[in-house]
């Protein structure tokens, strides 16, 4: 019965629904959630799901394909060769020191010269997966944490090809026969020499770069075409697939591929189409790869040697977490950020699991000293993100960048107190001017270097997570008479709005939105004060253009308000319709015949006919002919 | 040669046939500056220092604007609330405009004969421009009749043209030193000698 998939899939789909809501509930990481899980219906609790947890998690390793896909996307060329430096040398850095310590520490345990090395290297990789979904999942991309880790995380996916290319070299000449058995890592290459090798790799990217401009873009406009919307899931799921065979077929990490992938097409009208199409797979495929690796926990292993897999797993985490700590040192990050680096990335990673079985295959590790280190790998994979908890919510708060410092209130923030959250470029504007005016708002944001520079201008700033209700409450948010919400995220204002309106609902909400599929939602929610980003601004271009064109300064400024006045009318007038699709395509394709519809009904207006203030034609008509009336 | 700073004001200047007639006329003229208010300050949002830096260099000043309910358009008397400050151009020591010239130019829909005591209007122009003159008055101006054009809603094309000629004939005479004692006591600058000669 365990064998039939159909079972298979209800046992993970209902651990995941059970644990992930449990996790969530208690306001842990939805990777924490997915971990238990996997620890519970493994084969050493409820036993549902037996051995075969190994092949799962070679198959679910394909989520972090697709989400180093999906990050790539957001990351376009330029921004990337501007990380180049932080990815050389954090990663160098990280890697090279991890490497070291951890091969004197198993030398020093005893282990074969070859075996110690080979265990370092895996040490020295941390987990893409869970590093990365868990500062996804808190918004924390674009701190100079974030930047940091994915840097790293970056430089171990390009190094991890050099160590598969090297380990075969420790070992023994006789034991070369049983390379054959590992014919998923064999490639084409293989046998070539180096040089050809490195060449055919670089063709490979070239291939990819030029792929993505002149072969996927185009493809992907077809299929846009055809409107039919699970080709382009297809379509999607082609390209990612397509990356990944070809760059396990010249022995890169597919991941690297999928990420080279995603910014090469970053540039692409296609970029949001492909983001919400893949995101759910990668999440569930991530998911299905965290309840893997729990699974995958030997705990007969465990139980054989507790104190000794207990002691290398401390010994190790410690030592990854010293490195990490003098690598953010070493580039000047703030004590805070060191720390969150420290504990986010202290784990090993999924490539143990590719590095250890590659180099047991070739007879270098034994059954043993295997079994140990993949166990030790699945145990730090789900201790960190319980470290980096323990971290944020008892470490973070007391040391660096504190939630918050105590400033005497003045008047005005006394009697009329409001609370801004973001603090980007939106909200730095809003807040400067709040300010010129001597209204000095709270100021919410979880990026510490702005923080702690803000409280340096002397800002009254609280660091954090805006949607925990303890924070807003720290933050005066009972006696507040506004909240701005500036942030980007829709997601994050309807959380604050949610928390915020069913405790303290006298508080007036001004919330930021990017688009009119945002401030739908909002009005929807009952919100009226809604600032879309987009409207004048380009209403302000628009206008610029048709004074540099010749048309009246003044009369263009007095259509541009009409036009705000009819745009916000139409908004709330189509708000009130029934739900729009929500699939991307459709959604674009519908936004198209709306903005149609606006400009037939523009036309209809006629451009300036309505506005017939200070024209003295019609007075002349009617002068002219007396009889006519008007 | 004088310097000539002309302030129009008009809300609607692409929809005025008047109006783009006159301005047109005299746009390229030597030491004339039309300073075209709706068109530089469309939010109301008047530059007062860079409006006292131009009436310095100017020395006679010309209120352009339509006769709007018997009165200017509402920049226009904007910058007077705000550009005319007390200590600059008015007040002990307010001198900045001694001495300069100012005049209004006007154009209304209504003609000549509606406005006097026995026609619609009830008043004559001279009557309704008294905030003008008294504001010129106050700053130290010398005030001059004005230049209007009304009728303006059956204008007939030819009758335009005599106008827009008289208007730039006019600027001419303005920087030529038209002086007071020249006007006669005429209510219009329309009706002076040199103008009507033509």
């Amino acid at each position: 019965m365990t064998g039939s998939i159909l079972f298979e899939a209800i046992v993970f789909l209902a651990g995941a629904i059970i644990c992930v809501s449990i996790a969530k509930r208690l306001g842990l990481s939805s990777v924490i959630g997915y971990l238990l899980a996997g620890v519970l219906i493994g084969p050493y609790v409820l036993g549902f799901i037996g051995q075969e947890g190994q092949d799962i998690l070679h198959f679910a390793e394909f989520g972090v394909v697709v989400m180093l896909f999906l990050i790539g996307l957001e990351i376009e060329p330029k921004n990337f060769w501007n990380m180049r430096k932080t990815i050389l040398g954090m990663g160098g850095i990280q890697v090279g020191g991890t490497m070291l310590l951890s091969y004197i520490l198993f030398a020093a345990l005893g282990f074969d010269w070859k075996v110690a090395l080979v265990i370092s290297m895996a040490v020295a990789l941390s987990s893409t997966a869970i590093a990365l979904q868990t500062i996804k999942e808190k918004g924390l991309m674009n701190t100079t944490f974030g930047t940091s880790s994915f840097s790293i995380l970056l430089f171990q996916d390009i190094i991890v090809i050099f160590m598969l290319g090297f380990i075969p070299l420790l070992a023994n000449s006789e034991h070369k026969t049983s390379t054959e058995n590992h014919s998923e890592h064999a490639n084409l290459l293989e046998n070539l020499p180096v040089g050809l090798q490195t060449l055919a790799i670089i063709l490979s990217v070239v291939l990819i770069i030029v792929a993505g401009r002149y072969l996927i873009v185009p493809m992907l406009r077809k299929v846009a075409k055809t409107g039919v919307r699970e080709l382009l899931i297809a379509a999607a799921l082609l390209i990612v697939f397509g990356i990944s065979f070809l760059m396990e077929y010249v022995g890169i990490s597919p991941a690297l591929g999928a990420f080279l992938g995603g910014v090469v097409l970053s540039n692409s009208e296609f970029k949001h189409e492909l983001e919400s199409t893949l995101e759910p797979f990668k999440n569930l495929l991530l998911g299905l790869f965290f309840m893997a690796v729990g699974a995958s926990i030997n705990f007969i292993v465990i139980a054989k040697s507790p104190l000794t897999i207990g002691g290398i797993l401390l010994a190790i985490i410690v030592l990854k977490a010293v490195v990490l700590f003098i690598t953010g040192h070493i580039f000047k990050l703030k004590l805070d950020q060191k720390l969150l680096l420290t504990f986010s990335l202290a784990q090993i990673g999924e490539f143990a699991f590719v590095l250890l079985s590659f180099a047991f295959g070739l007879n270098i590790l034994e059954q043993e000293q295997m079994d140990m280190m993949l166990v030790i790998t699945a145990l730090s994979m789900s201790i960190t993100p319980i470290i980096s908890m323990i971290n944020e919510r008892l470490i973070l708060p007391k040391i660096g960048t504190k939630e918050s410092i105590k400033r005497p209130m003045d008047h005005i923030a006394k009697s009329q107190k409001i609370i801004l959250v973001g603090f980007g470029h939106f909200g730095s504007t809003i807040g400067r001017f709040l300010r010129s005016h001597g209204v000095e708002a709270t100021i919410l944001d979880h990026d510490s270097n702005r923080v702690d520079f803000l409280r340096k201008m002397g800002f009254e700033v609280y660091y954090g997570d805006a949607t925990r209700l303890d924070l807003l409450e720290s933050a005066g948010i009972s006696e507040a008479k506004i909240i701005i919400c500036a942030t980007n995220k829709l997601s994050v204002s309807k959380a604050i709005s949610k928390i915020v309106k069913e405790k303290y609902p006298h508080v007036e909400f001004m919330i930021r939105t990017k688009n009119r599929y945002d401030a739908y939602e909002l009005l929807n929610l009952g919100h009226q004060n809604i600032y879309r980003e987009s409207l004048e601004t380009s209403l302000t271009l628009a206008k610029d253009v048709l004074s540099k064109m010749g048309f009246r300064k003044y009369t263009l400024t007095r259509q541009v308000q009409n036009f705000i006045k009819y745009d916000e009318d139409s908004l709330r007038r189509l708000a009130s319709e029934p739900k729009r699709e929500d699939d991307y395509i459709f959604k674009a394709k519908k936004e198209l015949e709306q903005q149609e519809k606006f400009l037939n009904e523009d036309f209809k207006r006629g451009v300036v006919d309505y506005d017939n203030h200070w024209d003295s034609e019609h007075i002349r008509k009617a002068l002219e002919n007396p009889n006519t009336k008007k | 040669m004088k310097k000539i700073l002309i302030l129009f004001s008009h809300p609607k200047f692409e929809k005025s046939r008047v109006n783009q007639a006159l301005v047109n006329h005299i746009k390229d003229k030597e030491q004339v500056t039309i300073h075209d208010l709706y068109e530089e300050y469309p939010n109301f949002h008047i530059d007062v220092v860079k409006e006292k830096e131009l009436l310095s260099q100017h020395d006679i000043i010309i209120w352009h604007h339509p006769f709007y309910w018997y009165s200017c358009p509402p920049l226009m008397k904007q910058w007077m609330d705000m550009v005319l400050e007390f200590n600059w151009a008015y007040g002990p020591e307010g001198n900045a405009l001694q001495n300069k010239t100012c005049l209004n130019v006007i154009t209304t829909g209504g003609s000549r004969e509606v406005y006097c005591s026995e026609g619609y209007n009830s008043f004559t122009i001279r009557q309704f421009l008294r905030p003008f003159e008294q504001t010129a008055i106050l700053c130290g101006m010398t005030y001059f009749p004005p230049f209007a054009v009304m009728g303006t809603h059956t204008l007939s094309d030819e009758d335009l043209n005599d106008y827009k000629n008289n208007y730039g004939k006019l600027i001419d005479l303005l920087q030529a030193d038209l002086s007071i004692n020249d006007f006669d006591n005429k209510s219009f600058l329309n009706d002076i000698p040199q103008l009507k000669a033509t």
